[in-house]
């Protein structure tokens, strides 16, 4: 299967991807006995949870108290940001991905304090073309296309949201001209094992390569206490835990390298690949296949040992003695998957971005034991 | 850079400069007033990176706004303008009389830099005196009569509320995707900023909030655009 079929594969599996959800009301909320029994939902990986609304309110109706219904979820006492997709919520609240994702609902007494508020469809579908004028903006310095949209086609690309239709999507999508991330080298992933220098024309844009910016939104959970297995990941009690940027990642190419998903990581987290962890001497320096590449030394031993780390990265295990002065990059997670950091940039991009235009990437990181900082709660 | 090829927007290390030179421009333009701080972007220590990232702070703000009651029209002058209330700020008196409803308002105003915009977005919240957090309705009826026109007439400048990007808790914003076309405007066509010499990174937050400012009634004094240094 060449790439871009195997790019199609993976838009499909993203489009389709659902998050099997056991959602139960907060027992504040049930006036009736017997309790009811939790709602069992399909949500939507690229959807939003109070988009559930319809689904969940016929099953909950009957017991719930009078008064105006304000949905919001919350998961083991984290009051979920609506505005985050689905998907994304899952990937970093979910160290261990449980299946089905066990989630509270409320229709009465929204945080009103902690959470935007939110009326509904519109109030997601105003924060969804709201992103996707952000994403506009980010790659092409202006919203216009966005803002320019005509009624109906605004209105069909979000039915197209909501009810998962990819099809519908990328016809609609595709007037507002956000170009997809142009790589040269995306048709070979493996392209810097040889020195091409010319086009290959595999590129699956079939415009000008660009650099670019790239909408990305980056979810970084640090944790101070290492674990070997995803199930032992501490619980997330508080947004505080995670840090969020919401910051474009500008590709930078250089002849004959690709910018890979470990290029674009870094650049938005320089500090996790600047940090020399120890190396175990005894683990050889791998050949590199960058080789080709002609570095200074010092480059190349930065490379040597940002694989080696990386590779102990990927195993979540730590073939490292525990060291409580490293900072550890985890896991990466993006679409429910652990992408290889190797993989084009480009192709993470054009495949497993969201509806509105961004690349929500979440990260684990592992970090140095912090003294309290004084105004820690 | 020269203005007129400048599209409006400012790097995340010109903000950094910029608010530097805001801050101290406020202090020395304004001592009464509260002034402005750095704070630096808090959580994740460790991620202590490359560009220094923090946002402007104003808190505490106190905003006295008149309110008229129906029946006591003539006691009411017609100026709406909100007070800054500052230690050795003349009062008028006329504003004690009873007949008015007086309320104290309270702002904070957060100035956070946009890496997707590439420019400052103002971020406010306004409660009363006992703490009570303000709807966005109260905030716009309350506003001077030029300020709902500049929110209304103006397709670059409108109120959402959002959650901050650093303290997960909603605020009220100024939606930034008319700023880099509207500073780039006020850039071209004041003389006094810039010119020659190109963009101005100092001048840049006291022209923005000077536009900014008007939009949720913060008065800022003439000087503080003005290049003429103290």
């Amino acid at each position: 299967m060449d790439v871009e079929a195997m790019g199609r594969e993976a838009q499909k599996y993203v489009w389709e991807g659902a998050i099997p959800l056991q959602i139960h009301l907060h027992e504040s909320e049930v006036t009736t006995l017997p309790h009811p029994s939790p709602a069992l939902v399909l949500a939507p990986r690229m959807g939003y949870l109070p988009l559930l609304l319809p689904l969940l309110k016929p099953h909950f109706s009957s017991t719930l108290p009078p008064g105006v219904d304000t949905i919001w979820f919350e998961y083991k006492g984290l009051p979920l940001k609506w505005h985050i997709p689905t998907g994304v919520l899952f990937d970093l609240l979910c160290a261990e991905q449980e299946r089905p994702w066990n989630l509270t609902v409320h229709f009465r007494g929204y945080p009103g304090n902690i959470l935007t508020p939110c009326e509904g469809e519109d109030s997601v579908k105003w924060s969804f073309i709201n992103s996707l004028k952000e994403a506009a903006y980010i790659v092409n310095g202006n919203c216009k296309n966005v803002m320019n949209m005509s009624q109906s086609d605004q209105v069909e690309l979000w039915h197209s949201v909501l009810n998962g239709n990819m099809e519908t999507y990328q016809r609609v999508s595709s007037k507002l001209k956000l170009e997809k991330v142009g790589d040269q080298y995306v048709g070979k992933p493996n392209s810097n094992l040889l020195k091409s220098r010319t086009n290959t024309g595999e590129t699956d844009t079939g415009g000008p390569v660009k650099t670019g910016r790239i909408p990305v939104r980056l979810y970084v959970w640090s944790v101070s206490k290492d674990f070997d297995d995803l199930e032992d990941a501490p619980q997330i009690d508080s947004w505080d835990q995670i840090s969020y940027m919401n910051r474009p990642v500008e590709i930078h190419r250089e002849e004959d390298k690709c910018f890979t998903l470990r290029d674009a990581v870094k650049a938005l987290l320089p500090e996790l690949f600047v940090e020399k962890t120890l190396i175990d001497e005894e683990i050889p320096r791998i050949e590199l296949e960058e080789e080709s590449r002609a570095p200074s030394d010092d480059e190349s031993n930065t490379r040597n040992e940002e694989d080696v780390e990386e590779k102990q990265g990927e195993n979540v295990e730590c073939c490292c003695p525990s060291d409580d002065a490293e900072t550890k990059l985890k896991l990466v997670r993006i679409q429910g998957i652990e992408p290889k950091l190797e993989i084009p940039f480009s192709w993470v991009v054009n495949n497993l971005m969201n509806p509105e235009h961004f690349l929500h990437i979440c990260v684990f990181v592992k970090v140095p034991q912090a003294k309290p900082l004084p105004h820690d709660r | 850079m020269d203005i007129s090829s400048w599209d409006g927007t400012l790097s995340s290390s010109d903000f950094c400069l910029a608010a530097h030179a805001f801050t101290e421009k406020w202090k020395r333009i304004n001592p009464v007033l509260p002034p402005w701080s750095w704070v630096p972007r808090p959580k994740s220590p460790w991620l202590a990176s490359h560009e220094v990232e923090g946002y402007l702070s104003l808190e505490n703000m106190c905003i006295l706004r008149s309110c008229e009651e129906d029946h006591d029209e003539k006691s009411h002058k017609g100026n709406e303008e909100p007070n800054c209330l500052g230690k050795d700020e003349y009062i008028d008196n006329a504003t004690l009389v009873q007949s008015y409803r007086q309320d104290v308002r309270y702002f904070d105003f957060h100035i956070v830099y946009s890496a997707s915009y590439r420019v400052p977005v103002l971020y406010f919240r306004t409660y009363s005196s006992d703490g009570q957090p303000l709807l966005l309705e109260d905030i716009e009826k309350e506003l001077p009569g030029n300020s709902t026109n500049v929110l209304m007439e103006s397709k670059w400048t409108f109120i959402t509320q959002e959650e901050h990007p650093y303290l997960n808790r909603p605020w009220y914003k100024l939606h930034p995707c008319g700023t880099s076309e509207w500073m780039k405007l006020l850039f071209l066509t004041d003389p006094s900023l810039g010119g020659s010499q190109g963009v101005p990174v100092e001048l840049y937050l006291s022209s923005w909030i000077s536009m900014v400012g008007q939009a949720v009634g913060l008065k800022v004094p003439l000087e503080m655009f003005n290049k003429r240094k103290e």
